[in-house]
């Protein structure tokens, strides 16, 4: 059932939050020992916030837009008392003493959360393979990762655990998951969702976001948690979006451009089975009344590695707080200094390990304008790019991902491959600019596809205008 | 070829963010980094001295708030994730080597 009817439902008195609950947490029972979507179920805790929001209802007190419905969280997403791991080891077993600002406007709305998901360690990774806790696999295929970094929550939605999840995106860890597992996937614009309460990777760049089986749920999920947080400075001080209002007004007269850098023959290594869908999407477009027409954004092909330096380089400083003293276990050597090295040598996978040292490269003296600075410099060039394009256009498309879902082990020897994953995800992330994944039907493969909708920053409202019209017409039953 | 980054800079560079890697890690690594400098290295070709950098998304300005006293952490709740605890405070081990 979609997140807006089970609200409905259970505000309306037709169906108790209990019972939603109680039929998700079966499913989970069900399937979740081949998914291995959570690192964490929380039901007891589930079904008892289920109660309150049923005897809230007995007695008629008004409820938020997600009273019983069930949500799953990244697991880089602090929770109070309730472990909060990273896919790490770095960080088994802490309980944070807080809740992310998301996590209280969640509650506030009446969502039920039901566990943490799984994801890549620190969000570092595009098949959810390096998380210390195990890998995550795709619903549609067990052989074949469901993407990454935030592979449980995008399976999680997929499998039926919950209609609703969140993510956090930093160069494509919501967009390509839900691409390969056939969800809905939300990036936003940088600031418009708090970042209080989520673990810290690359601070410039993270970004919280929902995932979703429709493009409605994931509207009305983001105008839940979106509006200016004082405890987030970064956070853009603007109210809480109003999607659901412009949602169903379509594309005619919409000029969309089709980044010819990240689509068809402009992107290398792209499968036949993703750029088939990209031209199915454009006509759809062009049906509904859009204009569509190829539109470049030249510097775009750099976003891969100006961010393997700035993520990487942001990750060193931010990943620099794990050292075994105040926090998380500890391994204990004879001096402080050993200590740290040694908590952190034991505590850290090997990709955290090279982006940590990758980033500390690239950050040391003699070698810090050879890449960071040149980094930051292509960044702006990416910006000014994106900015000639909404000259012409007001929103762009793109595929989420180069192919569908790849096998387990695939990509894990050689960490450039894995990179590649994220080559149409990354220039949105560094322009700090809202872009979601659509499904959009499956490959030869049997396995979903998703289309990258990207607009201007603060520009959410068109982009689901888009997303809803691809929707419907996408002739996929995606509920 | 000469690869971007040689071993002994990975190994300086591992002792700058304390970790320890044994021999095999440390060949691993290496070229494992080399590979993703060297994809890094099309940036080379690229001419941006005319090109200001961008350290964020967005201008930033400070961001200040009125200096009220909130809510703060309870101390025995932050004590509670520490991995050693001595009188309110965090326990480590000697600091300068000496025991």
């Amino acid at each position: 059932m979609k997140a807006t009817e089970i609200a409905e439902k259970v505000l309306s008195g037709e169906v108790s939050a209990r019972s939603v609950v109680e039929h998700h947490i079966e499913t989970i029972n069900k399937i979740e020992s081949d998914v291995n979507a959570f690192n964490l179920v929380t039901a007891e805790q589930a079904l008892m916030d289920a109660d309150e929001i049923d005897s809230k209802i007995a007695s008629g007190e008004t409820l938020g837009p997600l009273a019983g419905v069930p949500i799953s969280i990244k697991d880089n997403l602090c929770t109070r008392g309730v472990e909060t791991t990273c896919g790490s080891k770095i960080l088994e077993g802490w309980k944070p003493p807080y809740n992310a600002t998301v996590i209280e406007k969640l509650k506030e709305a009446g969502a039920v959360v039901m566990g943490k998901t799984n994801l890549d360690e620190f969000a570092m990774g595009s098949s959810t393979e390096n998380s210390a806790f195990g890998p995550t696999r795709n619903p549609h295929n067990l052989e074949l990762v469901p993407g990454g970094s935030s592979g449980g929550s995008a399976a999680a939605v997929a499998a039926g655990f919950s209609p609703l999840a969140l993510g956090s995106d930093t160069g494509g860890s919501i967009r390509q998951p839900a691409a390969l597992c056939g969800v809905v996937g939300v990036k936003p614009t940088y600031g418009r969702v708090s970042r209080y309460g989520l673990v810290a990777f690359a601070s410039s760049l993270d970004q919280v976001g929902p995932f979703a089986n429709t493009v409605s749920d994931a509207a009305l999920t983001l105008e839940v948690i979106s509006g200016h947080d004082p405890r987030d400075s970064t956070s853009i001080p603007e109210k809480p979006l109003d999607i659901s209002e412009v949602l169903d007004q379509g594309v005619d007269g919409m000029r969309i451009g089709v980044i010819e850098e990240l689509s068809g023959k402009g992107l290398e290594g792209i499968s036949p089975d993703v750029s088939s869908r990209v031209e199915e999407a454009i006509k759809v477009f062009s049906n509904a009344g859009a204009i569509v027409e190829s539109a470049s954004v030249p510097a775009s092909i750099y976003g891969l590695s100006a961010y393997y330096v700035i993520a990487p380089a942001e990750a060193s400083s931010n990943l620099a707080r794990y050292d075994g003293i105040r926090f998380g276990p500890r391994t204990e050597a004879a001096t402080t200094a050993e200590t740290m090295t040694a908590t952190r040598t034991k505590g850290f996978g090997d990709e955290v390990k090279r982006r940590i040292m990758l980033g500390t490269y690239a950050l040391s003296a003699g070698y810090y304008d050879a890449y960071y600075g040149k980094s930051q410099r292509v960044r702006t060039l990416i910006m000014n790019d994106f900015a000639k394009a909404y000259e012409k256009f007001d929103i762009l498309i793109s595929p989420t991902a180069p192919t569908t879902a790849f096998p387990l082990g695939d990509k894990t020897a050689d960490p450039m491959q894995m990179y590649l994953q994220d080559v149409c995800t990354i220039p949105s992330n560094l322009a700090g600019h809202p872009a979601m994944s659509v499904p959009f039907g499956f490959g030869e493969d049997g396995m979903p596809v998703g289309i990258q909708i990207l607009a201007p920053a603060m520009a959410e409202r068109e982009m689901f205008q888009a997303a809803k019209v691809l929707e419907s017409e996408s002739g996929e039953g995606i509920e | 070829m000469v690869q971007r980054i040689s071993r002994e800079e990975v190994a300086h560079v591992a002792r700058l963010a304390q970790l320890a890697l044994n021999e095999d890690e440390l060949d691993a690594f290496t070229s494992q980094l080399a590979a993703i400098l060297d994809h890094a290295a099309d940036l080379e070709a690229l001419n941006v001295d005319d090109v200001e950098p961008s350290t964020h998304p967005f201008p930033l300005k400070n961001v200040l708030r009125v200096d009220e006293p909130g809510e703060g952490f309870e101390v025995e709740e932050v004590l509670e994730v520490a991995p050693e605890v001595e009188e309110s405070q965090f326990r480590v081990p000697p600091i300068l080597g000496e025991s």
